[in-house]
């Protein structure tokens, strides 16, 4: 059986959330695979919440805010994006692909783009292959 | 919480919405294996009264102190569940909802995968709640005024509303006077009813009313604050005309000898250099455009001043920033009109004799530029005009959507040309006739009875370049006539473009000042399309009118009453409920390095210089959570996100 990856989605309540809420609406389709997890902003989204999701079995993690200048809460989505780019790179220094975490923006009505940003982080980490883990992988 | 944690698990089936592609009652099997799960169980519409009142009797007979339930969305109906546990005596923070319809039901194809997900975020759900905690809803008193933004109809209906139920309503416009498109008008459809009969007394009632406070030439700068308690700061522009001394003579409107180009009457006419936009505006009070006043460029002529008995011109007035505290907000903000220059195939700004809606609006206007006749550029009459609907609407080029009220515009346009112009020949280019509303159709049927010729088919071209003896110095409107399947050329004396109605040019500015959202046509996002249409995400600003999407004036008015109806509701109940999961510091872990005192978007951190630590204050803090993701120390909690509860989510989900 191919590999199937599990990803975790941190989505923001305003702006993604919605988003998300809207591709069901509509009844678009999309990969089961990412799971979503709600926070009230991307901006809560701590190193410690993504590194426990690798560690507890994901393959790769999502953050979704809302798009540059619309947060809910100002400007909490432009602190994710610092912490974002300074995780990336210590993933990287660990020997770890760095495509396994994304911060992308969807909007309330972006339903049709957090499907498709679903759908291709589905298919990247599956290209990927399993979170290299030292116990051997253990994916759930 | 004290003692063992007992928790009951509902899985909604919402009729064949959920249960269609998600096997509810295995869901329900796993649910019930999970630890401290007493009692887990599917239903048919667990939103029912039935549906709360099996949670609420499990509640009592079993005990139970933490409740899931899986269904819809939270944005739906995560209140009415939190209120049913609370009807039962659980603190509403105790109840977790996980979203298997939205997030999963409607949008995976395959059963079994869908069934997987469902699982997973009901063990996601499941394990989260183990770990909430009750909080306790906090109370503030609401501030018994509110602030309108914008004066077209939709603003106006909604300060009236307030201001006549007893309230103070200060009414924001950026223009000279209140009015919007609504004043342009001569007639609307359907009844034809003359547009300054049903509007100027409004106007004037609202420039009279004691309650209400008309801040016109003004814009809104800053808000701050939150839901009942909100402090907003206003720019009155200089009018350099004292409103308090001018009793509305318009001597100095007279006497200016210089000119500009009317926006009110869309271009077809002049205005002074002080002016007022048109005769009934409201208030009677001119204002100097300083970039045609010819003192404001070179220094010199001051006629105005001189002709005015009462004083009341001063040039020297300066811009006053105004402060005004208020419990709630109605953005009222409106459309702009298409630009149609944007279509260069129609040859608006090329050809003297196509004009947009809006023009076509003040010639038709009795106190329009043209007295209320139809004429073309060089004053004579036209025989036959084409009216091309859609311009800029449901084009994937422009607009995608319907501007819903062209179709009736245009029409209305014909009856009016019928009536002016004795055997004019109208030709309506439409892809389809969009008559919706009450008394719409009946108003189609009518003008269709007025040999009105309709063509189906959207207009291609308009164009000068005769083919024909016949075409020779006519406009020709070139199009598909769908319904024969054939190319048309219709030459014409004057076209209308039925211009789509779109977002105000800056609504991304508006949408940030007041925090709220847009959808991806540009205009307000509304909290819920079907059962929430005037709220926003922000709680206590509402949207109205066309600010929120294309819409006529009987839906307008109902809009804005409505808003005006959820003011009037928090203003009654004297107070409102507002976050309660905020953030709190652990004063022994705080080391005091300040970092939230700086990250907070509200300021709502501050540093105790005493104890060497910083500390939130709730009724500022909107629980972003930034704060908590930030802290190097760990000393601060997100109420209800806790670190610990989203690990426990995230372990469900994985598990
Ligand atoms: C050509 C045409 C003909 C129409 N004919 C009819 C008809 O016959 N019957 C009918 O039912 N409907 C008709 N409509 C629709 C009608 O115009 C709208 O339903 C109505 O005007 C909407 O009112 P509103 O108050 O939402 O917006 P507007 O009329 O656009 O008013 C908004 C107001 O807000 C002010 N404003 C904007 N931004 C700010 C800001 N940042 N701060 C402060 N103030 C601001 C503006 O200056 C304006 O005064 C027609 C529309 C068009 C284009
Ligand atoms: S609220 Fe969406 S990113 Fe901040």
């Amino acid at each position: 059986m191919s590999f199937e990856p599990k990803i975790i989605a941190f989505l923001c309540n305003w702006c993604s959330y919605r988003g998300a809420d809207l591709a069901g609406t509509s009844r678009m389709k999309c990969a089961p695979n990412v799971r979503p997890i709600r926070v009230m902003c991307s901006g809560r989204v701590e190193p410690l919440l993504i590194l426990k999701a690798f560690e507890a079995g994901a393959d790769g993690v999502l953050i979704l805010g809302c798009h540059p200048g619309d947060c809910h809460y100002l400007e909490g989505n432009y602190k994710t994006l610092r912490r974002v780019d300074l995780l990336k790179k210590m993933l990287s220094q660990l020997g770890i692909e760095d495509e396994r975490l994304r911060l992308e923006w969807v909007s309330a009505s972006e339903g049709e783009r957090f499907v498709s940003i679903t759908d291709k982080m589905t298919e990247q980490v599956r290209k990927l292959g399993p979170f290299p883990r030292r116990n051997g992988g253990n994916n759930g | 919480m004290e003692g063992e944690v007992k928790i009951g698990v509902y899985i909604c089936n919402c009729g064949t919405n959920i249960a269609g592609t998600v096997d509810v009652k295995e869901v329900a099997k796993l649910a019930g294996g999970l630890p401290s799960v007493v009692i887990a169980k599917d239903y048919m519409y667990m939103c029912s009264d039935p549906g709360q009142n099996m949670i609420k009797e499990d509640i009592k007979q079993l005990g139970l102190n933490r409740i899931v339930v899986a269904s819809c969305s939270p944005m739906l109906h995560e209140h009415t569940f939190r209120q049913a546990v609370q009807d039962a005596g659980l603190n509403p923070y105790l109840f977790e909802m996980a979203n298997i319809r939205e997030h999963c039901s409607w949008i995976t194809e395959d059963p079994k995968l869908a069934t997987e997900k469902a699982k997973a975020l009901v063990s996601a759900a499941v394990r989260r709640v183990y770990y909430q905690e009750p909080l306790e809803v906090r109370e503030v008193p609401v501030t018994p005024s509110i602030l309108v933004v914008g004066g077209g109809i939709a603003g106006i209906q909604a300060a009236l509303e307030v201001a006549n139920a007893g309230h103070k309503a200060y009414l924001v416009e950026r223009e000279s006077s209140i009015g919007g498109h609504m004043a342009q008008f001569d007639k609307t459809f359907p009844t034809l009813d003359c547009a300054s009969c049903i509007f100027t007394p409004l106007l004037s009632t609202v420039g009279q009313h004691p309650n209400i406070e008309l801040m016109t030439y003004s814009e809104v700068e800053e808000i701050s604050g939150y839901i009942g308690n909100f402090q907003a700061k206003i720019r009155k522009k200089a009018r350099y005309v004292d409103e308090d001394k001018c009793n509305g003579c318009l001597v100095c409107v007279e006497k200016c000898p210089w000119k500009a180009v009317s926006e009110f009457d869309e271009g077809l006419s002049q205005r002074k250099a002080i002016y007022t936009p048109f005769a009934q505006a409201v208030p009677n009070v001119p204002v100097i455009d300083t970039e045609h006043c010819v003192y404001f460029l070179k220094g010199t002529c001051r006629a105005c001043e001189r002709f005015c008995d009462l004083k009341a011109i001063d040039f020297e007035q300066p811009d006053k920033e105004v402060e005004v505290a208020v419990g709630a907000i109605i953005v009222a903000t409106g459309y702009d009109a298409f630009d149609p220059s944007a279509i260069t195939n129609y040859g608006y700004g090329r050809y003297d004799n196509v004009f947009t809606a809006l023009q076509f609006e003040r010639m038709c206007n009795a106190s329009g530029p043209t007295g209320g006749k139809i004429v073309l550029k060089d004053g004579s009459e036209p025989k036959n005009i084409a009216i091309i609907h859609c311009v800029g609407s449901r084009d994937k080029n422009y607009h995608e959507y319907c501007s819903r009220v062209c179709c009736m515009y245009s029409l209305k346009y014909s009856h009016l040309i019928k009536e002016k112009i004795e055997n004019a020949e109208v030709y309506q280019f439409y892809i389809d006739m969009r008559c919706f509303g009450k008394g719409y159709e009946e108003f189609y049927e009518r003008l269709s009875n007025e040999e009105v010729k309709f063509i189906r088919g959207k207009a291609s071209e308009v164009t000068d370049r005769a083919r024909t003896e016949e075409e020779q110095g006519k406009l020709v409107v070139v199009a598909e006539d769908s319904l024969m399947s054939a190319l048309i050329r219709v030459p014409v004396d004057m076209v209308i473009l039925s211009t789509a109605l779109e977002a105000r040019s800056d609504a991304a500015a508006v949408a940030r000042l007041f925090n709220i959202s847009r959808s991806a046509d540009g205009f307000f996002l509304e909290r819920h399309p079907k059962l929430d249409p005037v709220a926003t995400t922000t709680d206590g600003i509402f949207i109205v009118g066309c600010a929120q999407g294309p819409k006529d004036i009987p839906d307008t008015v109902a809009q804005a009453s409505a808003a005006a109806a959820r003011v009037l509701a928090m203003i009654s109940q004297g107070k409102v409920e507002i976050e309660a999961a905020t953030a709190v510091i652990d004063e022994e872990l705080c080391s005091g390095c300040k970092i939230c005192n700086l990250l907070c978007p509200y300021s709502a951190i501050t540093f105790d210089e005493e104890k060497k630590v910083s500390r939130v204050n709730e009724v500022l803090c909107k629980a972003c959570g930034v704060c908590v993701a930030a802290c190097p120390s760990a000393a601060i909690t997100g109420k209800h996100f806790t670190t610990e509860q989203i690990m426990a989510e995230i372990e469900g989900v994985l598990a």
